[in-house]
């Protein structure tokens, strides 16, 4: 095939199909097991040092925040994120040092409320190195390719900008057409942090909502960590299969905490948390806040249930699900400081 | 008779005007929202909206702040994934691609990367997001953004997303999907298009109180002055009205 351009940016994630095929028949078991364990126990086991990462959700949407803070308590280092929508989880595992190297379909923002100004600083500095631009729709189809067992999947887009030059793909004369056609390399994150709505204790898992790119990003984990609103007998994910988006051998540990995408949005349960977003916005501004924020809601709390209780315990999570489900008006402080 | 209004406003009201009634259009965060919410409460009532992350034919009820927000699905007809949607973009059912920007140039080449160099940015943006998919994909893309001539330039810092690229035929010659391209540009001072032989902005109309010079002014690279420049209409006031109830917390429309 007619190579016609290559993007400069570094590959993360690649892997040739028959050694990544030979790893998942050694290292993925098809056992019917229990799979509980703590948050803990399975950041400790399956995110090392140096890991590529990769978040499910929407960035500040239905987000494993309960991994999030874990992977801050146990400091991890070097890691490389794949900045697929990364939002909130990306601005706070770059601010704590965690993520040092990502590759950004989008990243260093906060949608609505502005631009994230602890993980811009480390952009800008230098001390978060971006190792590669994809678009969207170009890292979730490296995904698919990595779901489909392909080395690649052909797309129509990021040809003839900047985005491609900086990218990892390439570009080829496409065989049927005769025309450019700009070819995703599969990618392979060492770990996936997911959050769901409910799944069995082996790991079958249901979402409500839009799925965003979870379907194929859960096939092209190495490791797939779940953490669960709820955990639910194996027998009522029998009684419709339909609804079942993972299946349990993709899945290698299942935690159960509720509220544990706080304070992202958990689609028909809990809203964004504003308030709580915007004690980060403010804080995140200078590294004292940063430090600030972490040692009080991270280092300084035992569990997630005390975490919850810092964040206004019942109340503030009734307050969520009033907002999630239109029966209160939303509140953002960030709006009245950019109005300022 | 029209009403006082901000230029967020106008901007809001022009864009939506732009959308016709049973067509489908692929929304980004902030103005396009209001744009996209404005135009089915009012002169669209079919109109199709699509959310990147899986929203498909939702009644937003009110402003998201995100693209991924569950107002994007609220009474949908699919909750589904980006990969449905991205697909049904690069096959064609997308008729308008609706985006923000930080830097444009006179082909509609957009910047949300860098400013400055890549290697070490003076100021680092999101990056595509799903700008280059739409801007690569949909029938036709709408750009709404602030206008001067440090946004409006010659050159960009880096072309995040493409427009007719440098010229005719380009985005063909690269395999972008034939036919595709930037169809309007939106700001505080007008509305834009693009030549139909050199895919070159052109401007289109002016918005009241705004003259050609102004709009030249504010603008990095040669703006093509066609013969006719129209003056935009100004929205009434049950349209800001109902522009307030899509967004009444004021996050983009301020208060």
């Amino acid at each position: 095939m007619n190579v016609l351009q290559e993007g400069k940016g570094t590959l993360v994630g690649w892997i040739d199909p028959d050694k990544q095929r030979a790893w998942v028949s050694e290292h993925k078991s098809r056992a019917l097991k229990d799979k509980r364990t703590s948050v803990d126990e399975a950041i400790s086991e399956y995110v090392p040092d140096g890991s590529l990462i990769a978040l499910g959700g929407f960035g500040h949407i239905r987000v494993s925040m309960a991994a999030v803070y874990e992977i801050i308590r146990q400091r991890k280092r070097d890691l490389t994120l794949c900045g697929k929508t990364a939002v909130h989880d990306c601005d706070l595992l770059v601010a704590a040092g965690c993520v040092n190297r990502i590759e950004v379909a989008y990243a260093f923002g906060h949608e609505l409320r502005g631009l994230s100004a602890a993980s811009r600083r480390a952009a800008e500095s230098g001390r978060c190195k971006v190792v590669a631009e994809i678009s969207n729709a170009a890292y979730q189809w490296r995904f698919l390719a990595a779901a489909m067992g392909l080395p690649f999947v052909p797309t129509r887009v990021m040809l003839g900008t900047d985005t491609l030059h900086r990218s990892s793909a390439k570009v080829v004369q496409d065989p049927f057409t005769g025309k450019p056609i700009c070819l995703v390399p599969a990618c392979y994150p060492d770990a996936v942090l997911m959050h769901v709505h409910r799944c069995d204790k082996y790991g079958n898992a249901q979402i409500d909502g839009i799925i965003v790119e979870d379907f194929e990003l859960a096939r092209a984990a190495r490791r797939l960590l779940i953490t669960t609103e709820e955990i639910i007998p194996d027998s009522t994910i029998r009684e419709s299969p339909q609804d079942t988006v993972i299946p349990y051998y993709l899945v290698d540990s299942v935690t159960e905490v509720e509220h544990g995408a706080h304070p992202t949005l958990m689609p028909g349960r809990y809203y964004f948390d504003e308030q709580h977003i915007s004690e980060w916005l403010r804080l995140s501004k200078t590294e004292e806040g940063v430090a600030q924020y972490f040692d009080r809601y991270v280092h300084g709390v035992e569990s997630f249930a005390e975490y919850l209780d810092l964040i206004g315990g019942d109340a503030q999570l009734e307050h969520l699900r009033q907002v999630e489900h239109l029966e209160a008006p939303l509140e953002a402080p960030w709006l009245e400081e950019k109005r300022r | 008779m029209s009403a006082e209004y901000t230029s967020t406003e106008l901007l809001a009201y022009v864009a939506a005007g732009l959308l016709e009634d049973n067509s489908s259009v692929f929304v980004g965060t902030g103005l396009p929202m209001i744009a996209a919410m404005l135009a089915q409460r009012t002169s669209a009532p079919n109109l199709l909206i699509i959310f990147e992350a899986g929203g498909i034919g939702p009644q937003v009820p009110v402003l998201p702040i995100s693209v991924g927000d569950s107002r994007t699905f609220y009474r949908a007809v699919s909750a589904s994934s980006m990969h449905d949607v991205m697909s049904a973009s690069q096959a064609g059912y997308l008729d308008y691609g609706f985006l923000g920007a930080a830097q444009i140039d006179a082909y509609g080449n957009l910047n949300t990367t860098v400013i400055g160099k890549w290697e070490l940015p003076r100021v680092r943006f999101p990056g595509s997001g799903g700008a280059n998919d739409v801007g690569s994909l949909c029938w036709r893309t709408i750009i709404v953004m602030r206008q001067d001539p440090r946004r409006f330039v010659e050159t960009l810092d880096f072309v995040t997303t493409p427009g007719y690229l440098d010229g005719p035929g380009a985005r063909e010659r690269v395999g972008l999907p034939a036919g595709t391209g930037p169809y309007r540009v939106i700001s505080q001072l007008g509305l834009y298009g693009f030549h139909e032989r050199f895919k070159r902005m052109e401007l289109l109309a002016v918005h009241p109180g705004v003259s050609v010079e102004d709009a030249v002014e504010a603008t990095g690279f040669e703006l093509l002055i066609p013969d006719k420049v129209a003056t935009t209409i100004p929205p009434s006031r049950a349209v800001l009205d109902t522009m307030h109830e899509i967004d009444p917390t004021g996050m983009v429309i301020g208060r």
